[in-house]
Protein backbone atom coordinates (compact mmCIF):
# COMPACT_ATOMS: atom_id res chain seq x y z
CA UNK A 1 0.00 0.00 0.00
CA UNK A 2 1.23 3.45 -0.79
CA UNK A 3 1.90 5.37 2.42
CA UNK A 4 2.39 8.62 0.50
CA UNK A 5 0.44 9.16 -2.65
CA UNK A 6 0.46 12.39 -4.63
CA UNK A 7 -2.28 12.89 -7.20
CA UNK A 8 -1.71 15.62 -9.75
CA UNK A 9 -0.26 17.94 -7.12
CA UNK A 10 0.49 21.55 -7.98
CA UNK A 11 2.03 24.44 -6.08
CA UNK A 12 1.81 27.92 -7.53
CA UNK A 13 3.25 30.91 -5.70
CA UNK A 14 1.24 34.08 -6.28
CA UNK A 15 3.06 37.08 -7.78
CA UNK A 16 5.13 38.93 -5.19
CA UNK A 17 4.57 42.30 -6.87
CA UNK A 18 2.18 43.58 -9.50
CA UNK A 19 4.78 43.29 -12.25
CA UNK A 20 5.92 39.72 -11.67
CA UNK A 21 4.17 36.58 -12.83
CA UNK A 22 3.12 33.76 -10.52
CA UNK A 23 5.67 30.98 -10.12
CA UNK A 24 4.79 27.34 -10.65
CA UNK A 25 7.02 25.35 -8.30
CA UNK A 26 5.25 22.00 -8.67
CA UNK A 27 3.45 21.21 -11.88
CA UNK A 28 1.03 18.28 -11.70
CA UNK A 29 3.12 15.69 -9.89
CA UNK A 30 1.76 12.21 -9.20
CA UNK A 31 3.88 9.86 -7.14
CA UNK A 32 3.37 6.73 -5.04
CA UNK A 33 5.70 5.84 -2.21
CA UNK A 34 5.17 2.30 -0.92
CA UNK A 35 5.65 1.26 2.69
CA UNK A 36 9.29 0.39 3.32
CA UNK A 37 10.62 2.29 0.30
CA UNK A 38 13.65 4.52 0.42
CA UNK A 39 12.40 6.82 -2.29
CA UNK A 40 14.97 9.21 -3.74
CA UNK A 41 13.92 12.42 -5.43
CA UNK A 42 16.75 14.02 -7.38
CA UNK A 43 16.94 17.25 -9.31
CA UNK A 44 18.99 20.39 -9.76
CA UNK A 45 18.46 23.47 -7.56
CA UNK A 46 15.11 25.00 -8.37
CA UNK A 47 13.66 21.78 -9.77
CA UNK A 48 11.02 21.85 -7.03
CA UNK A 49 12.13 18.82 -5.04
CA UNK A 50 12.37 20.60 -1.67
CA UNK A 51 8.98 22.19 -2.19
CA UNK A 52 7.57 18.78 -3.07
CA UNK A 53 8.79 17.14 0.13
CA UNK A 54 7.53 20.08 2.22
CA UNK A 55 4.07 19.45 0.79
CA UNK A 56 4.07 15.95 2.28
CA UNK A 57 3.99 17.27 5.87
CA UNK A 58 2.25 20.47 4.78
CA UNK A 59 5.03 22.81 5.87
CA UNK A 60 3.91 24.33 2.59
CA UNK A 61 0.39 23.97 1.25
CA UNK A 62 -0.39 22.66 -2.21
CA UNK A 63 -2.56 24.74 -4.50
CA UNK A 64 -4.07 21.80 -6.39
CA UNK A 65 -4.29 18.01 -6.33
CA UNK A 66 -4.49 15.46 -3.54
CA UNK A 67 -1.84 14.44 -1.04
CA UNK A 68 -2.63 11.13 0.65
CA UNK A 69 -0.57 10.33 3.72
CA UNK A 70 -1.34 7.09 5.55
CA UNK A 71 -4.75 6.99 3.89
CA UNK A 72 -5.73 10.58 4.67
CA UNK A 73 -5.90 13.41 2.15
CA UNK A 74 -4.04 16.19 3.92
CA UNK A 75 -4.42 18.75 1.14
CA UNK A 76 -7.70 19.98 2.62
CA UNK A 77 -6.81 19.78 6.31
CA UNK A 78 -6.63 22.88 8.47
CA UNK A 79 -3.36 23.82 10.19
CA UNK A 80 -4.76 22.69 13.55
CA UNK A 81 -5.62 19.20 12.26
CA UNK A 82 -2.28 18.90 10.50
CA UNK A 83 -0.42 18.86 13.82
CA UNK A 84 -1.70 15.35 14.51
CA UNK A 85 -0.66 14.20 11.02
CA UNK A 86 2.83 15.64 11.49
CA UNK A 87 3.44 13.47 14.56
CA UNK A 88 3.49 10.52 12.15
CA UNK A 89 6.04 12.15 9.82
CA UNK A 90 9.61 12.87 10.91
CA UNK A 91 11.77 15.36 9.06
CA UNK A 92 15.48 16.10 8.88
CA UNK A 93 17.06 19.12 7.26
CA UNK A 94 20.17 20.23 5.41
CA UNK A 95 21.07 22.73 8.14
CA UNK A 96 19.98 20.28 10.91
CA UNK A 97 17.77 22.96 12.52
CA UNK A 98 18.46 21.93 16.10
CA UNK A 99 17.38 24.25 18.89
CA UNK A 100 20.58 25.97 20.03
CA UNK A 101 19.13 26.84 23.41
CA UNK A 102 18.51 23.18 24.28
CA UNK A 103 20.84 20.31 25.03
CA UNK A 104 21.01 17.31 22.72
CA UNK A 105 18.71 15.33 25.04
CA UNK A 106 16.15 18.15 25.22
CA UNK A 107 16.22 18.54 21.44
CA UNK A 108 15.37 14.87 21.06
CA UNK A 109 12.69 15.21 23.75
CA UNK A 110 11.06 18.15 21.98
CA UNK A 111 8.65 16.19 19.75
CA UNK A 112 7.66 14.11 22.80
CA UNK A 113 6.84 17.30 24.72
CA UNK A 114 4.75 18.52 21.82
CA UNK A 115 2.97 15.16 21.62
CA UNK A 116 2.26 15.37 25.36
CA UNK A 117 4.23 12.34 26.55
CA UNK A 118 4.71 12.27 30.32
CA UNK A 119 8.13 13.34 31.55
CA UNK A 120 9.28 9.95 32.90
CA UNK A 121 8.62 8.21 29.59
CA UNK A 122 10.44 10.93 27.69
CA UNK A 123 13.77 10.30 29.42
CA UNK A 124 13.69 6.58 28.59
CA UNK A 125 12.80 7.18 24.96
CA UNK A 126 15.49 9.88 24.59
CA UNK A 127 18.15 7.55 26.04
CA UNK A 128 17.04 4.80 23.67
CA UNK A 129 17.21 7.11 20.64
CA UNK A 130 20.59 8.61 21.51
CA UNK A 131 21.89 5.09 21.96
CA UNK A 132 20.56 4.15 18.53
CA UNK A 133 22.34 7.06 16.81
CA UNK A 134 25.51 6.49 18.88
CA UNK A 135 25.43 9.75 20.82
CA UNK A 136 24.57 8.57 24.32
CA UNK A 137 27.63 10.40 25.67
CA UNK A 138 26.51 13.72 24.14
CA UNK A 139 23.13 13.97 25.90
CA UNK A 140 24.18 17.02 27.92
CA UNK A 141 26.04 18.80 25.10
CA UNK A 142 24.67 21.75 23.18
CA UNK A 143 24.33 21.59 19.37
CA UNK A 144 27.11 24.13 18.79
CA UNK A 145 29.54 21.74 20.49
CA UNK A 146 28.87 19.00 17.92
CA UNK A 147 30.26 18.28 14.46
CA UNK A 148 28.00 18.37 11.40
CA UNK A 149 27.59 14.60 11.30
CA UNK A 150 26.75 14.49 15.01
CA UNK A 151 24.19 17.27 14.57
CA UNK A 152 22.47 15.35 11.80
CA UNK A 153 22.41 12.23 13.96
CA UNK A 154 20.68 14.27 16.67
CA UNK A 155 18.31 15.48 13.94
CA UNK A 156 17.55 11.87 13.05
CA UNK A 157 17.00 10.92 16.71
CA UNK A 158 14.63 13.88 17.08
CA UNK A 159 12.75 13.00 13.90
CA UNK A 160 12.24 9.44 15.13
CA UNK A 161 11.16 10.36 18.66
CA UNK A 162 7.43 9.93 18.13
CA UNK A 163 7.92 6.72 16.13
CA UNK A 164 6.77 8.09 12.80
CA UNK A 165 6.10 5.74 9.89
CA UNK A 166 7.53 8.22 7.39
CA UNK A 167 10.82 10.15 7.44
CA UNK A 168 11.46 13.09 5.12
CA UNK A 169 15.12 13.91 4.46
CA UNK A 170 15.50 17.31 2.81
CA UNK A 171 19.08 17.46 1.47
CA UNK A 172 20.09 15.86 4.76
CA UNK A 173 23.68 15.20 3.73
CA UNK A 174 24.34 18.19 1.48
CA UNK A 175 26.19 20.12 4.19
CA UNK A 176 28.38 17.15 5.12
CA UNK A 177 31.71 15.86 3.82
CA UNK A 178 31.71 12.59 1.81
CA UNK A 179 32.75 10.37 4.69
CA UNK A 180 30.19 11.82 7.11
CA UNK A 181 27.60 11.63 4.34
CA UNK A 182 28.10 7.88 4.16
CA UNK A 183 27.84 7.52 7.94
CA UNK A 184 24.55 9.37 7.95
CA UNK A 185 23.25 7.40 4.96
CA UNK A 186 24.20 4.15 6.68
CA UNK A 187 22.21 5.31 9.70
CA UNK A 188 19.19 6.10 7.52
CA UNK A 189 19.46 2.62 6.03
CA UNK A 190 19.31 1.18 9.56
CA UNK A 191 16.27 3.33 10.34
CA UNK A 192 14.57 1.83 7.30
CA UNK A 193 15.65 -1.75 7.98
CA UNK A 194 15.21 -1.89 11.77
CA UNK A 195 12.11 0.26 12.25
CA UNK A 196 10.50 -0.20 8.84
CA UNK A 197 10.31 3.56 8.38
CA UNK A 198 9.50 4.69 4.85
CA UNK A 199 12.05 7.33 3.83
CA UNK A 200 11.77 10.04 1.20
CA UNK A 201 15.21 11.43 0.37
CA UNK A 202 15.63 14.73 -1.46
CA UNK A 203 19.06 15.29 -2.97
CA UNK A 204 21.02 16.70 -5.86
CA UNK A 205 23.73 14.08 -5.46
CA UNK A 206 23.35 10.88 -7.47
CA UNK A 207 25.80 9.26 -5.06
CA UNK A 208 23.16 9.49 -2.32
CA UNK A 209 20.58 7.80 -4.54
CA UNK A 210 23.07 5.09 -5.50
CA UNK A 211 23.94 4.43 -1.86
CA UNK A 212 20.52 4.11 -0.24
CA UNK A 213 17.53 4.57 -2.51
CA UNK A 214 15.40 1.70 -3.78
CA UNK A 215 13.37 3.88 -6.12
CA UNK A 216 14.11 7.21 -7.69
CA UNK A 217 12.20 10.05 -9.30
CA UNK A 218 14.03 12.64 -11.38
CA UNK A 219 12.58 16.15 -11.17
CA UNK A 220 13.00 19.03 -13.57
CA UNK A 221 11.09 22.32 -13.68
CA UNK A 222 8.48 21.18 -11.18
CA UNK A 223 7.72 17.91 -12.95
CA UNK A 224 8.75 14.31 -12.45
CA UNK A 225 10.39 13.45 -15.76
CA UNK A 226 11.46 9.91 -14.95
CA UNK A 227 10.88 7.40 -12.19
CA UNK A 228 11.48 3.79 -11.41
CA UNK A 229 13.64 1.30 -9.52
CA UNK A 230 17.10 2.79 -9.03
CA UNK A 231 18.77 0.00 -11.02
CA UNK A 232 16.62 0.65 -14.07
CA UNK A 233 17.19 4.40 -14.09
CA UNK A 234 20.93 3.95 -13.58
CA UNK A 235 21.41 1.27 -16.17
CA UNK A 236 19.09 2.73 -18.75
CA UNK A 237 18.20 6.42 -18.20
CA UNK A 238 15.45 7.60 -20.53
CA UNK A 239 15.82 11.38 -20.33
CA UNK A 240 18.78 13.66 -20.90
CA UNK A 241 18.59 15.03 -17.35
CA UNK A 242 18.60 11.53 -15.84
CA UNK A 243 21.53 10.55 -18.05
CA UNK A 244 23.44 13.59 -16.79
CA UNK A 245 22.80 12.64 -13.17
CA UNK A 246 23.81 9.04 -13.83
CA UNK A 247 26.99 10.19 -15.55
CA UNK A 248 28.07 11.99 -12.34
CA UNK A 249 28.62 8.66 -10.61
CA UNK A 250 28.83 6.16 -13.46
CA UNK A 251 31.55 6.24 -16.10
CA UNK A 252 29.51 5.09 -19.04
CA UNK A 253 29.90 6.02 -22.67
CA UNK A 254 32.79 8.38 -23.51
CA UNK A 255 31.85 11.95 -24.41
CA UNK A 256 32.78 13.32 -27.86
CA UNK A 257 35.86 15.12 -26.51
CA UNK A 258 37.00 12.01 -24.63
CA UNK A 259 36.45 9.99 -27.81
CA UNK A 260 38.69 12.28 -29.78
CA UNK A 261 41.50 11.61 -27.33
CA UNK A 262 40.86 7.85 -27.47
CA UNK A 263 40.87 7.84 -31.27
CA UNK A 264 44.19 9.61 -31.31
CA UNK A 265 45.74 7.08 -28.99
CA UNK A 266 44.32 3.89 -30.50
CA UNK A 267 44.54 2.98 -34.15
CA UNK A 268 42.09 0.06 -34.32
CA UNK A 269 38.34 -0.22 -33.91
CA UNK A 270 36.72 1.05 -30.77
CA UNK A 271 33.43 -0.40 -29.46
CA UNK A 272 31.37 0.06 -26.31
CA UNK A 273 29.78 -2.99 -24.72
CA UNK A 274 26.91 -2.80 -22.24
CA UNK A 275 26.83 -5.18 -19.28
CA UNK A 276 23.79 -5.86 -17.11
CA UNK A 277 24.12 -8.56 -14.52
CA UNK A 278 21.36 -10.98 -15.34
CA UNK A 279 21.53 -10.65 -19.11
CA UNK A 280 25.22 -10.60 -20.00
CA UNK A 281 28.01 -13.00 -19.09
CA UNK A 282 31.29 -11.06 -19.15
CA UNK A 283 33.28 -14.26 -19.27
CA UNK A 284 31.50 -15.37 -22.45
CA UNK A 285 32.12 -12.03 -24.17
CA UNK A 286 35.82 -11.89 -23.39
CA UNK A 287 36.15 -15.59 -24.17
CA UNK A 288 34.91 -14.93 -27.70
CA UNK A 289 37.52 -12.23 -28.21
CA UNK A 290 40.32 -14.41 -26.84
CA UNK A 291 39.33 -17.44 -28.96
CA UNK A 292 39.29 -15.30 -32.12
CA UNK A 293 42.77 -14.04 -31.26
CA UNK A 294 41.64 -10.41 -31.14
CA UNK A 295 43.84 -8.30 -28.89
CA UNK A 296 41.71 -5.92 -26.85
CA UNK A 297 42.38 -3.13 -24.42
CA UNK A 298 39.82 -1.62 -22.03
CA UNK A 299 40.14 2.12 -22.67
CA UNK A 300 37.10 3.60 -20.92
CA UNK A 301 34.19 2.76 -18.63
CA UNK A 302 33.57 0.80 -15.48
CA UNK A 303 31.32 -1.65 -13.70
CA UNK A 304 29.09 -0.34 -10.91
CA UNK A 305 26.99 -2.04 -8.34
CA UNK A 306 23.49 -0.77 -7.66
CA UNK A 307 21.59 -2.59 -4.93
CA UNK A 308 23.87 -5.58 -5.25
CA UNK A 309 23.48 -5.84 -9.03
CA UNK A 310 26.44 -5.00 -11.24
CA UNK A 311 26.08 -3.09 -14.48
CA UNK A 312 28.23 -0.85 -16.59
CA UNK A 313 29.77 0.00 -19.92
CA UNK A 314 33.22 -0.98 -21.16
CA UNK A 315 34.82 0.63 -24.19
CA UNK A 316 37.40 -1.59 -25.91
CA UNK A 317 40.09 -0.84 -28.47
CA UNK A 318 40.44 -3.91 -30.72
CA UNK A 319 43.52 -4.93 -32.70
CA UNK A 320 43.46 -7.70 -35.33
CA UNK A 321 42.47 -8.59 -38.88
CA UNK A 322 39.35 -6.69 -40.01
CA UNK A 323 37.49 -9.82 -41.05
CA UNK A 324 38.17 -11.60 -37.77
CA UNK A 325 37.01 -8.58 -35.76
CA UNK A 326 33.87 -8.35 -37.89
CA UNK A 327 33.08 -12.00 -37.23
CA UNK A 328 33.65 -11.87 -33.50
CA UNK A 329 31.61 -8.69 -33.10
CA UNK A 330 28.72 -10.32 -34.93
CA UNK A 331 28.93 -13.07 -32.36
CA UNK A 332 29.11 -10.74 -29.40
CA UNK A 333 26.06 -8.82 -30.68
CA UNK A 334 24.02 -11.90 -29.87
CA UNK A 335 25.22 -11.68 -26.26
CA UNK A 336 24.95 -7.94 -25.52
CA UNK A 337 24.51 -4.46 -26.98
CA UNK A 338 27.53 -3.34 -28.98
CA UNK A 339 27.91 0.33 -29.85
CA UNK A 340 30.31 1.00 -32.67
CA UNK A 341 32.50 3.99 -31.74
CA UNK A 342 34.87 3.70 -34.68
CA UNK B 1 30.01 70.63 48.59
CA UNK B 2 28.25 71.53 51.83
CA UNK B 3 25.05 72.12 49.93
CA UNK B 4 25.33 68.62 48.46
CA UNK B 5 25.64 67.17 51.95
CA UNK B 6 22.55 69.12 52.99
CA UNK B 7 20.75 67.74 49.96
CA UNK B 8 21.65 64.10 50.60
CA UNK B 9 18.15 63.09 51.80
CA UNK B 10 16.67 64.62 48.64
CA UNK B 11 19.32 62.87 46.55
CA UNK B 12 18.39 59.47 48.00
CA UNK B 13 14.70 60.14 47.47
CA UNK B 14 15.42 61.14 43.89
CA UNK B 15 17.48 57.98 43.34
CA UNK B 16 14.67 55.90 44.74
CA UNK B 17 12.17 57.66 42.47
CA UNK B 18 14.34 57.07 39.42
CA UNK B 19 14.60 53.37 40.29
CA UNK B 20 10.85 53.24 40.83
CA UNK B 21 10.07 54.87 37.50
CA UNK B 22 12.64 52.84 35.60
CA UNK B 23 11.58 49.54 37.18
CA UNK B 24 7.89 50.08 36.41
CA UNK B 25 8.50 51.35 32.89
CA UNK B 26 10.90 48.51 32.19
CA UNK B 27 8.18 46.08 33.23
CA UNK B 28 5.26 47.67 31.37
CA UNK B 29 7.25 49.03 28.45
CA UNK B 30 9.17 45.77 28.16
CA UNK B 31 5.97 43.76 28.16
CA UNK B 32 4.36 46.12 25.65
CA UNK B 33 7.46 46.00 23.48
CA UNK B 34 7.52 42.22 23.61
CA UNK B 35 3.87 42.01 22.55
CA UNK B 36 4.12 44.57 19.76
CA UNK B 37 7.49 43.14 18.61
CA UNK B 38 6.08 39.61 18.57
CA UNK B 39 3.08 40.97 16.69
CA UNK B 40 5.32 42.55 14.07
CA UNK B 41 7.38 39.38 13.72
CA UNK B 42 4.51 36.90 13.61
CA UNK B 43 2.33 38.81 11.15
CA UNK B 44 5.03 39.72 8.63
CA UNK B 45 4.96 38.07 5.19
CA UNK B 46 5.98 34.41 5.34
CA UNK B 47 5.78 34.16 9.13
CA UNK B 48 3.69 31.65 11.04
CA UNK B 49 0.72 33.98 11.61
CA UNK B 50 1.08 36.04 8.45
CA UNK B 51 -1.51 38.80 8.44
CA UNK B 52 -0.86 41.66 6.06
CA UNK B 53 -3.39 44.21 7.36
CA UNK B 54 -2.38 43.70 11.00
CA UNK B 55 1.31 43.93 10.12
CA UNK B 56 0.64 47.10 8.16
CA UNK B 57 -1.18 48.73 11.09
CA UNK B 58 1.45 47.73 13.67
CA UNK B 59 4.29 48.80 11.43
CA UNK B 60 2.68 52.17 10.74
CA UNK B 61 1.96 52.72 14.44
CA UNK B 62 5.55 52.00 15.43
CA UNK B 63 6.93 54.20 12.69
CA UNK B 64 4.50 56.94 13.69
CA UNK B 65 5.39 57.06 17.38
CA UNK B 66 9.11 56.26 17.38
CA UNK B 67 10.40 59.41 15.65
CA UNK B 68 8.55 61.81 18.00
CA UNK B 69 11.13 63.49 20.27
CA UNK B 70 10.43 62.25 23.77
CA UNK B 71 10.01 65.68 25.33
CA UNK B 72 7.30 66.48 22.78
CA UNK B 73 5.76 63.05 23.20
CA UNK B 74 5.46 63.78 26.94
CA UNK B 75 3.34 66.80 26.21
CA UNK B 76 1.39 65.21 23.38
CA UNK B 77 0.52 62.10 25.37
CA UNK B 78 -0.51 64.06 28.47
CA UNK B 79 -4.26 63.88 27.84
CA UNK B 80 -4.00 60.13 27.38
CA UNK B 81 -1.92 59.82 30.56
CA UNK B 82 -4.54 61.83 32.43
CA UNK B 83 -7.31 59.60 31.11
CA UNK B 84 -5.51 56.43 32.14
CA UNK B 85 -3.81 57.37 35.42
CA UNK B 86 -6.16 60.16 36.58
CA UNK B 87 -3.48 62.85 36.50
CA UNK B 88 -1.43 64.57 33.80
CA UNK B 89 1.53 65.13 36.10
CA UNK B 90 3.44 63.19 38.73
CA UNK B 91 5.23 59.89 38.70
CA UNK B 92 2.31 57.67 37.63
CA UNK B 93 1.59 59.80 34.57
CA UNK B 94 5.31 59.75 33.79
CA UNK B 95 5.47 55.98 34.16
CA UNK B 96 2.56 55.61 31.76
CA UNK B 97 4.03 57.92 29.15
CA UNK B 98 7.52 56.44 29.30
CA UNK B 99 6.17 52.87 29.15
CA UNK B 100 4.14 53.81 26.09
CA UNK B 101 7.08 55.35 24.28
CA UNK B 102 9.38 52.51 25.36
CA UNK B 103 6.92 49.89 24.07
CA UNK B 104 7.30 51.12 20.53
CA UNK B 105 11.05 51.56 20.76
CA UNK B 106 11.41 48.09 22.27
CA UNK B 107 9.05 46.57 19.68
CA UNK B 108 11.58 47.20 16.93
CA UNK B 109 14.41 45.73 18.99
CA UNK B 110 12.34 42.63 19.78
CA UNK B 111 11.34 42.27 16.12
CA UNK B 112 14.97 42.53 14.97
CA UNK B 113 16.16 40.00 17.55
CA UNK B 114 13.45 37.52 16.62
CA UNK B 115 14.44 37.84 12.98
CA UNK B 116 17.88 36.47 13.88
CA UNK B 117 16.27 33.11 14.75
CA UNK B 118 16.87 30.77 11.79
CA UNK B 119 13.57 30.08 10.00
CA UNK B 120 14.70 26.45 9.79
CA UNK B 121 14.24 25.83 13.53
CA UNK B 122 10.66 27.05 13.21
CA UNK B 123 10.18 24.58 10.35
CA UNK B 124 11.63 21.87 12.59
CA UNK B 125 9.17 22.75 15.37
CA UNK B 126 6.24 22.85 12.95
CA UNK B 127 7.30 19.50 11.48
CA UNK B 128 6.83 17.81 14.85
CA UNK B 129 3.38 19.35 15.26
CA UNK B 130 4.09 22.44 17.39
CA UNK B 131 1.50 25.23 17.16
CA UNK B 132 2.16 29.00 17.16
CA UNK B 133 1.90 29.55 20.94
CA UNK B 134 4.26 26.68 21.66
CA UNK B 135 6.67 27.92 19.00
CA UNK B 136 6.74 31.37 20.64
CA UNK B 137 7.58 30.01 24.08
CA UNK B 138 9.78 27.02 23.19
CA UNK B 139 11.56 28.23 20.08
CA UNK B 140 11.40 31.96 19.36
CA UNK B 141 11.97 33.42 22.83
CA UNK B 142 14.56 30.85 24.04
CA UNK B 143 16.51 30.98 20.76
CA UNK B 144 16.59 34.79 20.78
CA UNK B 145 17.14 35.10 24.55
CA UNK B 146 20.75 36.34 24.43
CA UNK B 147 20.10 39.22 22.01
CA UNK B 148 16.80 39.98 23.79
CA UNK B 149 18.61 40.44 27.11
CA UNK B 150 21.02 42.84 25.42
CA UNK B 151 18.04 44.62 23.86
CA UNK B 152 16.40 45.06 27.26
CA UNK B 153 19.68 46.32 28.70
CA UNK B 154 19.83 48.85 25.90
CA UNK B 155 16.27 49.99 26.55
CA UNK B 156 17.03 50.25 30.30
CA UNK B 157 19.59 52.94 29.55
CA UNK B 158 17.05 54.71 27.35
CA UNK B 159 14.54 54.52 30.21
CA UNK B 160 16.95 56.19 32.63
CA UNK B 161 17.42 58.89 30.01
CA UNK B 162 13.65 59.32 29.52
CA UNK B 163 12.99 59.39 33.27
CA UNK B 164 15.51 62.23 33.61
CA UNK B 165 13.86 64.19 30.80
CA UNK B 166 10.53 63.64 32.52
CA UNK B 167 11.86 65.74 35.37
CA UNK B 168 11.05 68.72 33.14
CA UNK B 169 7.34 68.04 33.23
CA UNK B 170 6.85 67.31 36.88
CA UNK B 171 8.26 63.84 37.26
CA UNK B 172 10.56 63.08 40.18
CA UNK B 173 13.90 61.37 40.13
CA UNK B 174 17.51 62.21 39.51
CA UNK B 175 16.74 64.31 36.43
CA UNK B 176 14.44 66.53 38.40
CA UNK B 177 16.97 66.65 41.24
CA UNK B 178 19.77 67.78 38.90
CA UNK B 179 17.56 70.45 37.35
CA UNK B 180 16.07 71.78 40.54
CA UNK B 181 19.05 71.81 42.88
CA UNK B 182 21.96 71.84 40.43
CA UNK B 183 21.14 73.63 37.22
CA UNK B 184 18.73 76.25 38.57
CA UNK B 185 20.89 77.01 41.63
CA UNK B 186 24.11 77.22 39.62
CA UNK B 187 25.59 74.36 41.59
CA UNK B 188 27.49 72.07 39.20
CA UNK B 189 28.62 69.78 42.01
CA UNK B 190 24.99 68.84 42.71
CA UNK B 191 24.35 68.32 39.02
CA UNK B 192 27.39 66.11 38.73
CA UNK B 193 26.42 64.10 41.79
CA UNK B 194 23.18 63.17 40.03
CA UNK B 195 25.03 62.44 36.81
CA UNK B 196 27.51 60.24 38.65
CA UNK B 197 24.74 58.21 40.25
CA UNK B 198 23.10 57.75 36.88
CA UNK B 199 26.40 56.57 35.39
CA UNK B 200 26.92 54.10 38.24
CA UNK B 201 23.39 52.78 37.79
CA UNK B 202 23.75 52.39 34.03
CA UNK B 203 27.16 50.73 34.33
CA UNK B 204 25.86 48.25 36.86
CA UNK B 205 22.87 47.30 34.72
CA UNK B 206 24.98 47.07 31.55
CA UNK B 207 27.40 44.69 33.30
CA UNK B 208 24.51 42.62 34.57
CA UNK B 209 22.91 42.53 31.10
CA UNK B 210 26.18 41.50 29.44
CA UNK B 211 26.70 38.79 32.02
CA UNK B 212 23.19 37.35 31.61
CA UNK B 213 23.38 37.51 27.82
CA UNK B 214 26.71 35.69 27.90
CA UNK B 215 25.14 33.01 30.04
CA UNK B 216 22.19 32.69 27.68
CA UNK B 217 24.50 32.47 24.68
CA UNK B 218 26.95 30.23 26.59
CA UNK B 219 29.93 32.24 25.37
Amino acid sequence: MAVVSLRNVGKVYPPTTKDTASVTAIDGVSLDVEAGDIYGIIGYSGAGKSTLVRLVNALERSTSGEIWVNGQNIADLRERDLRQVRLGIGMIFQQFNLLGSRTVARNVAYPLEVAGHPKEQRADRVAELLDFVGLADKAGSFPDQLSGGQKQRVGIARALATQPSILLADEATSALDPETTHEVLALLKRVNAEFGVTIIVITHEMDVIQTIATKVAVMDQGRVIERGPVFDVFSNPQSAASARFVSTVVKGVPSPSELAVLRERHAGRIVTLAFRDDTVDQGAVFGELARAGVVFEVVYGGINEIQGRPFGHLTLALTGADLVIEQVLAHIRTLTTVTEVR
Amino acid sequence: MDSLIDLLPELWTATYETLYIVALTLFFGGLGGLLVGLGLYLTRAGSILENKPLFYVLNLLVNFIRPIPFIIFLAAAQPLARAVTGSGIGNNAIVFTIALAASFAMARIVEQNLLTVTPGVIDAARSVGAGPIRIIFTVLLPEALGPLILGYTFIFVALVDMSAVAGYVGGGGLGNFALQYGYRQFNPIVTWAAVLLIIVLVQFVQFLGNYLARKALRR
